[in-house]
């Protein structure tokens, strides 16, 4: 065993790990990330693909939280359009009228969102940002008032 | 007044490690014994002043000294003491605070611990570790100063995310910031040799027990984070593969690899170059860390700073202290002498092959975690990378890395027998094929996952791998068990460590599998007296009431749950809302037993009577909980290492000079 054979066999083991790894990147990129709409988007019919999980994330319209049982009805609105969602399951500690909100699950072919998630916020200061930046696009940003400080 | 102090002791401290970093390289370099001198005593006044500030910051929170911005805005006097005490890292200030208060205490080791050090090697790390000081102090010094003052002071502070008010996340941070800034150590004097051009045996002993204990801490720490948002959070999972979990496991997977790679520099004197970039990956992925989650350009409970010049000075830190090293390295390594030679089939060879699957592993956590950053910054939408993407990524290439892991120890150096080896291994062969069998017919074949006798079976390969290695080490059934027994007693705690924590990792994956494979969920609304069986087990909803806490209200509710009709336990989650800040948060019950947990969660009312609840039957989590105690509890074990103690080479040099004598 030479100096140079254990370079190559050392350089061969990394090009099959990387290798394996980037088809394996490649194709999860393919399947498995999840691509952000806003509601107008999803009304103007922008979303490529029926069936495929998706996030959809805006302001869960005032007064359109309607619980039913264990599952839960709600309309995610940009202030340009508006998509109902049904989630079945328990809603995260910070879930509220008015407040920003990312689902992810399917859209159903009757434009009803099938959320599988809703995510958790840790903060109720907190705006996800592809929401932010979705209400700004839509002209629907304020500023959220700064948070009393004592 | 404590707070000025606390201030200007920071302040002292920069002046102190620019010191530090400037001198002692140049009397390296210059052979001048008194300038490298002074990086000891240095580093000890780094500690000191480092340390008052921390205590006065400490001391102002446990006053709640609200004139300290950082504290009105972080604490309240009705947090329990220990939540005051721990609110001193629960903020962005704070926890930079803490990091560079552990930087300091790794300093200081390396001048209590380090006498027996080449004084060259040994001033050259401690001016590279004060560098990173320099950094971390400036950060602190011009964009996050914990001291600042309020006028006029509130009458009551903010109060801390109730979230973080838990005994589970108030030792998060420490842990995993003693794992991350423990990883400078290697960090340091890999650059410092690479400053000497020498990496030798020597070497890679002083780095080896200090990675060791940065990667117990760190292990620690993301066990602590994981356990912490399982019973927290209320979602019955463990890991969610989110930008800051991601965070903190890249710096683990390079640490792990650089503690094997370490092995192979200490014992064969070969993959030096390998190692040296290892050690400066590590650290520079725990900067990285730091980065994400500190800078907020991922939004996450660990976000605190919102100021975007705090990211851009990280970043720029970042930059220099990952460009510069490598930069040194690609002109220095080559020069580094490469020492034994060996066969792809051998332990080096497996060792290699388990750094080089980490090391890719660590780049795919990397590139899903960084995705979301680019694509958007590219235009190429809004993407978010989870649990699926890391799942088909990730997991098959950890697959190959367990297999080679239960062969990799029991090869010999230098160039293997592999035929042999797997001979020897047909025992854990077999007992895991017997497992994927058993798993499969009792899932009721394909009715459950696919993957998950071929998890059970990997984790009992590893085990079986294991322990083969172990008893051929002890010879036993070969030789008398009276033999066994004293061979036993004489195994190096080295090898121990390495057998306790590989088995850990095996019931890490055996937990793993069972929780993600057979969790079991019933969400609805539940009204009193009403029973839900999950997995066997009956909850009863016996009553709901509201309940008064230290700063909290909470809805309790008590759940009898009883399985096969015989009293099980009584199960009392609650959900609270914080006075201040006033904000829900959600506490489950949970009773662990050897088979699972049995999890319950309270959430609203309905308006039509009952309450939602959640009732969660998780196989196996315990074990993952026990996996990872066992491997912390391996990595002690080889820390105890007599060969690994500090003080070991002069112990050895001066037994060598006995013997010639």
């Amino acid at each position: 065993m030479t100096r140079k054979r254990r370079r190559l066999y050392f350089v061969v083991l990394g090009l099959l790990a990387v290798g394996t790894a980037a088809a394996l990147v490649l194709s999860a990129l393919r399947q498995d990330i999840v691509f952000f709409f806003s509601p107008s988007e999803i009304v103007e019919a922008k979303v490529p693909t029926e069936g495929r999980r998706i996030r959809l994330g805006g302001l869960v319209e005032q007064g359109s939280v309607v619980k039913d049982g264990a599952s839960v009805k709600f309309r995610v609105t940009d202030g340009a359009h508006v998509v109902p969602v049904v989630y079945a399951g328990l809603l995260p500690d910070l879930f509220r009228e008015g407040q920003g909100v990312v689902t992810e699950g399917k859209l159903g072919k009757d434009g009803v969102f099938q959320a599988a998630e809703v995510l958790a916020k840790h903060d109720e200061n907190y705006m996800p940002k592809e929401v932010a930046d979705s209400l700004k696009k839509s002209g629907h940003w304020q500023d959220e008032k700064k948070v009393d400080k004592p | 007044m404590i707070a000025e102090i606390g201030h200007f002791a920071l302040i002292l401290a920069l002046a102190v490690a620019l010191i530090q970093a400037v001198i002692p390289l140049v009397g390296a370099s210059r052979g001048n014994a008194t300038w490298m001198g002074l990086a000891g005593p240095a580093s000890v006044a780094q500690m000191l002043l480092v340390g008052i500030a921390f205590a006065a910051l400490t001391h102002a929170y446990m006053t709640s000294d609200f004139s300290v911005l950082n504290v009105a805005q972080n604490s309240h006097t009705d947090k329990p003491m220990l939540y005051k005490v721990t609110g001193v890292w629960g903020n962005h200030e704070g926890s930079l605070l803490l990091w560079i208060t552990i930087l300091a205490l790794f300093g200081l080791a390396v001048t209590l611990f380090g006498a027996n050090l080449p004084p060259g090697l040994k001033a050259r790390a401690l001016a590279v570790q004060a560098m990173i000081t320099v950094g971390f102090l400036l950060f602190i010094l011009l964009t996050s100063n914990p001291f600042e003052r309020l006028d006029p002071p509130p009458m009551n502070g903010s109060g801390l995310n109730p979230l973080l008010q838990d005994p589970g996340l108030a030792f998060h941070p420490p842990f995993l910031y003693l794992g991350y800034v423990g990883f400078s150590m290697a960090f340091s004097f890999a650059i410092a040799a690479l400053i000497e051009g020498k990496v030798d045996a020597a070497w890679a002993r002083w780095v080896r027990p200090w990675t060791l204990a940065a990667w117990i801490f760190l292990t620690l720490g993301i066990a602590l984070g994981s356990w912490w948002a399982y019973y927290e959070l209320g979602w019955g999972g463990w890991w969610y593969w989110d930008p800051v979990e991601n965070a903190s496991f890249m710096p683990w997977l390079a640490g792990t690899a650089l503690l094997h790679s370490a092995v192979v520099v200490e014992k064969r004197d070969s993959l030096k170059s390998w190692t040296i970039l290892l050690a400066i990956v590590a650290f520079g992925l725990s900067l990285l860390g730091t980065f994400l989650v500190r800078s907020g350009v991922i939004t996450s409970v660990h976000a605190f700073a919102t100021d975007p010049a705090r990211g851009v000075f990280i970043l720029g830190l970042l930059i220099f202290a990952v460009g510069g090293s490598f930069t040194l390295y690609a002109v220095r390594a080559p020069s580094l002498k490469t020492g034994g030679l060996f066969a792809p089939v051998s332990r080096e060879g497996a060792l290699l092959l388990n750094n080089v699957l980490m090391a890719t592993g660590a780049g795919t956590v990397l590139l899903g975690t960084l995705y979301p950053l680019f694509a958007d910054a590219l235009d190429l939408g809004k993407v978010s990378v989870g649990p699926p993407f890391f799942n088909s990524v990730f997991l098959p290439l950890m697959v190959p890395m367990v297999l080679a892991m239960a062969a990799g120890p029991l090869l010999s150096w230098k160039r293997g027998d592999l035929a042999g080896v797997l001979s020897r291994l047909s025992v854990a062969a077999v007992a895991a094929l017997a497992v994927a069998l058993a798993t499969w017919l009792w899932q009721g074949g394909s009715a459950g996952p696919w993957w998950a006798a071929g998890g059970m079976a990997l984790a009992v390969w590893l085990l079986g791998g294991t322990i083969v290695e172990w008893a051929e080490r002890i010879r036993l059934f070969r030789a008398p068990l009276a033999e066994s027994l004293e061979r036993m007693g004489k195994l190096p705690r080295s090898s121990w460590g390495m057998t306790i924590t590989h088995s850990g990792l095996a019931l890490l994956i055996i937990g793993m599998t069972a929780s993600s494979a057979w969790k079991l969920e019933s969400v609805q609304t539940q009204k009193l007296g009403e029973t839900i069986t999950v997995a066997g087990y009956a909850f009863t909803l016996t009553q709901v009431e509201d309940i008064n806490g230290a700063n909290y209200l909470a809805t309790q509710g008590t759940f009898k749950v009883t399985k096969d009709g015989q009293d099980f336990a009584i199960l009392q989650p609650e959900k609270r809302v914080y006075r201040q800040p006033p904000r829900p948060t959600t506490e489950a019950a949970i009773v662990s037993t050897i088979l699972g947990d049995v999890y319950a969660v309270i959430g609203d009312a309905v308006p039509e009577g009952g309450w939602v609840t959640r009732l969660y039957f998780n196989p196996l989590v315990p074990w993952m909980w026990a996996g990872c105690l066992v491997m912390v509890l391996g990595g002690l074990m080889s820390l105890s290492d007599r060969r690994h103690r500090i003080g070991a080479p002069t112990r050895a040099r001066a037994a060598v000079q006995a013997a010639k004598a």
